[in-house]
């Protein structure tokens, strides 16, 4: 659905983009994370046919960002950093003037127009003047007016970042319905919680380059090594010695807790366990030591640039 | 047939996408009291006060008799009422785009499916709609007031020329304030760039007052042709230069002298490493990219030439044979106090001929090129009218001729090359170039000019004058 190659944005002396690759398929969500000025925005923007790459291309829901820039458009949801509301507007008319733009015919509109309100929540504001909504409605209307022409692609940025915890959920749940209904998502964020939750893909772009792109999963292996299991025992053992199998490695121990990292767990956790009983030690649990998505973004940001 | 509906149906489908955003803009002005507030003062108020002054005047000038100027000053005034709401609404007009760039809500309009034509013709039309309807109505206004006062209303036609003329300087200032709005990087940046349309405006609306209070009311239709073309130009330039990437890539406003140097000093010289080189470049490539407008600009010196032969029908000035009897005697105090090696007459005349190229230039800078061709039009005028009159008056424009020619070859040519290096400059300015932004084209266009002027113009001027000082008085002796 989405597919960009080799693509490049240099603006006078700034090379703002630096031959990114990426592949987002029906149904998955791709979540782009980078420090701020790091290329993003000028990623979703050059997806959307409004920045012209220098080099490299792109096809978007199957057509090509430079050659059929309306037709992209018109496929493609778009939620900026700037909401972008007209503050005279009532809700309603904001909507109707945009699905006009989209060439959605008129009664079908206000019916979505009402559906997706009532979903964000927004049903009762429709005829409030947009200059008196909160930030978070704001932003909820924003995400409306992307979703309102049923796009089959959607790049958002930050869809909830001045929201409260019970709205960005609501945003959140619609997000899983949309990758269920077979949209191509690519969502900037800053929020980690929220890209662990929605990312099928995660694409770490600093500097303008893509540095990584993997899943949440193989990205934390990638920069935090292998996964991490501890194990809690009865006994409150000290130094507790033993001939661990090839790929496993014994990184803490304290009375009572030993932890390990484990390369492929699939076959050498089951022989870490063993090991344990083995060695008389009763096992009260053994589970994988949660390792936080910040942590490996952090080591990625901090990463020493490749020349 | 069938084509030609279809692809009329197809634009006309087009254009009401535009209307959409024409209609949202219009709604959101008429939602906002700092809009409403002044053009309602300016097309209820104003024209009141105005209706009060031309009565006053008029009632004063007609106790001296002069009411030739109370039955001018009515048509004045009503011009004046006006443009008034015109130069007040420029601010709707010149935050068009930029505005909403500051606002943040522009992307939102750059991401919809509509083509870049059709957002501008959009935004274009929001912004001509009320400064053309509150004009009309303070004229409406005025022109009641002075009904039901009894004073008499200038003639049905002169009216309509008026209402044309209003409406042409409307959309010519709206065009080119949307032109600013679209270029500039912030409000601010826009409200200082309008002086670049509010200061010619004005001296337009002197020249017209001149022209009407010297009663020449269908010469205005000319000023009507005119502005009409210049705004179309300036919409042309606006949709050539209207860029979703320009409008959201530039972020300040920083004067690089330094880049717009490199940027003349390349054009400017070219690949050539030798005067050789720059000369051979010269006239390999810049010479021949000028081609469309030499041919334009030779066509308009021949026009100029004819209409000024043909004005002798209308300023016919007699002459006597007495004015010849001197005639002789100068063309020898001429011949010799102007011989070599006096250069003084030369660089007398070198520096009046560049300094009307300068001026062509300038002309061109502010109307896109079409009034750079002003001084040529009037000099290939001027001589066209003076052989007309010596003919006309029975005397030898053979004589006439020796007093031009043996210069004219060379000058003629010269100016012809000047003002269509300055055409050239304001057709490419209306051309749309994907990878240039407005200023660079401009820079580009006159780094052209600049090599026409230094390699060819400013020398062939100087053998000009050269040969008007020193030799066309000595041919001009043989003929008298």
């Amino acid at each position: 659905m989405i597919h960009a190659e080799d693509l490049t944005k240099r603006f006078d002396d700034i090379l703002a983009v630096d031959g990114v690759n990426l592949n987002v398929g029906a149904g998955q969500v791709l979540v782009l994370l980078g420090p701020n000025g790091a290329g993003k925005t000028t990623t979703v923007r050059m997806l959307t046919s409004i920045l012209v790459p220098t080099r490299g291309r792109a096809v978007v829901a199957g057509y090509d960002v430079i050659r059929q820039p309306e037709k992209v458009r018109a496929s493609v949801g778009v939620l900026t950093e700037h909401h972008g509301l007209y503050g005279r507007m009532n809700a309603l008319e904001y909507l109707e003037f945009f699905g006009s733009l989209y060439a959605i015919p008129q009664p079908h509109l206000r019916q979505r127009i009402e559906n997706l309100l009532e979903q964000f929540g927004l049903l009762d504001a429709m005829r409030r003047r947009l200059g008196e909504y909160s930030k978070g409605m704001r932003q909820k209307l924003a995400l409306v007016r992307a979703l309102l022409h049923s796009p089959p692609v959607l790049l958002l940025d930050e869809p909830t970042s001045a929201m409260d915890p019970e709205s960005a959920r609501t945003v959140r749940d619609a997000l899983h319905t949309l990758r269920s209904s077979e949209r191509a998502i690519i969502l900037c964020t800053h929020n980690l919680f929220e890209a662990e939750e929605l990312a099928d893909q995660v694409a770490l772009i600093r500097r303008g380059r893509i540095i990584l792109n993997d899943t949440i999963a193989g990205m934390k292996a990638a920069l935090l090594g292998p996964p991490e299991y501890e194990a809690r025992v009865v006994q409150q053992i000290d130094g507790w010695k033993s001939d661990l199998p090839a790929g496993v490695m014994l990184v803490a121990s304290a009375p009572g807790t030993l932890r390990f990292q484990v390369d492929r767990p699939q076959i050498n956790n089951p022989l870490v366990l063993r090991l344990l009983l083995e060695s008389g030690l009763d096992v009260v649990s053994f589970q994988e030591v949660p390792r936080s998505l910040e942590k490996a973004y952090l080591a990625a940001v901090n990463m020493p640039e490749h020349p | 047939m069938t084509d030609w509906f279809d692809k009329m149906s197809d634009f006309v489908e087009s254009v009401r996408f535009s209307l959409l955003i024409t209609r949202r803009e219009i709604r959101d002005q008429l939602r906002d009291w700092r809009i409403i507030f002044p053009v309602l003062a300016l097309t209820v108020f104003f024209p009141f006060l105005m209706n009060f002054t031309a009565r006053q005047i008029l009632g004063f000038v007609e106790k001296y008799g002069a009411s030739i100027i109370a039955e001018r000053l009515v048509p004045f005034l009503l011009m004046i009422v006006g443009f008034f709401p015109i130069s007040v609404s420029l601010v709707i007009a010149l935050e068009t785009f930029v505005g909403e760039k500051e606002r943040g809500s522009i992307e939102p309009l750059l991401n919809s499916p509509l083509m870049d034509w059709q957002i501008y013709l959009g935004k274009l039309l929001a912004a001509t709609v009320p400064p053309l309807v509150s004009s009309f109505l303070g004229m409406g206004v005025y022109l009641a007031g002075l009904f039901i006062k009894g004073v008499a209303l200038p003639p049905f036609a002169l009216l309509v020329q008026i209402a044309a003329l209003t409406a042409v300087q409307a959309v010519m200032m709206v065009a080119g304030a949307v032109v600013v709005s679209s270029q500039a990087t912030s409000v601010r940046a826009a409200n200082l760039l309008a002086s670049f349309i509010i200061i010619p405006a004005a001296l337009l609306i002197q020249g017209e007052s001149i022209v009407m209070f010297w009663g020449n009311f269908e010469d205005l239709w000319w000023v009507v042709l005119g502005i009409f073309v210049l705004t179309i130009l300036l919409v042309r330039v606006g949709l050539a230069h209207f860029r979703r990437e320009e409008l959201l890539g530039r972020e300040i406003d920083v004067l690089n002298l330094r880049w717009a140097w490199q940027r003349f000093r390349s054009e400017f010289v070219g690949e050539a490493a030798t005067v050789w080189q720059w000369y051979a470049g010269l006239f390999s490539q810049t010479l021949p990219r000028m081609r469309f407008a030499v041919v334009a600009m030779t066509a308009l010196a021949v026009v100029g030439s004819v209409l000024g032969y043909h004005q002798i029908n209308r300023f016919m000035i007699p002459i006597s044979e007495t004015i010849l009897q001197d005639l002789d005697e100068n063309l020898h105090r001429m011949a010799t106090a102007w011989a070599l090696p006096n250069l003084l007459p030369v660089l007398m005349i070198w520096w009046q001929n560049v300094r009307v190229m300068l001026l062509a230039m300038i002309l061109g800078v502010f109307s896109l090129g079409i009034l750079g061709g002003l001084p040529l039009l009037v000099s290939m005028g001027v001589a066209g009218y003076l052989v007309a009159l010596l003919s006309a008056n029975g005397l030898p424009t053979l004589g006439y001729l020796a007093f031009v020619v043996p210069h004219g070859i060379i000058e003629v040519p010269a100016s012809i090359l000047a003002t269509a290096a300055i055409f050239r400059a304001g057709a490419i300015l209306a051309t749309p170039t994907p990878d240039k932004t407005v200023g660079e084209v401009w820079l580009l266009a006159m780094a052209d000019w600049c090599r026409v002027m230094v390699g060819i113009v400013i020398p062939a001027l100087l053998l000009a004058a050269c040969v008007e000082a020193w030799i066309t008085p000595l041919v001009a002796l043989r003929f008298f």
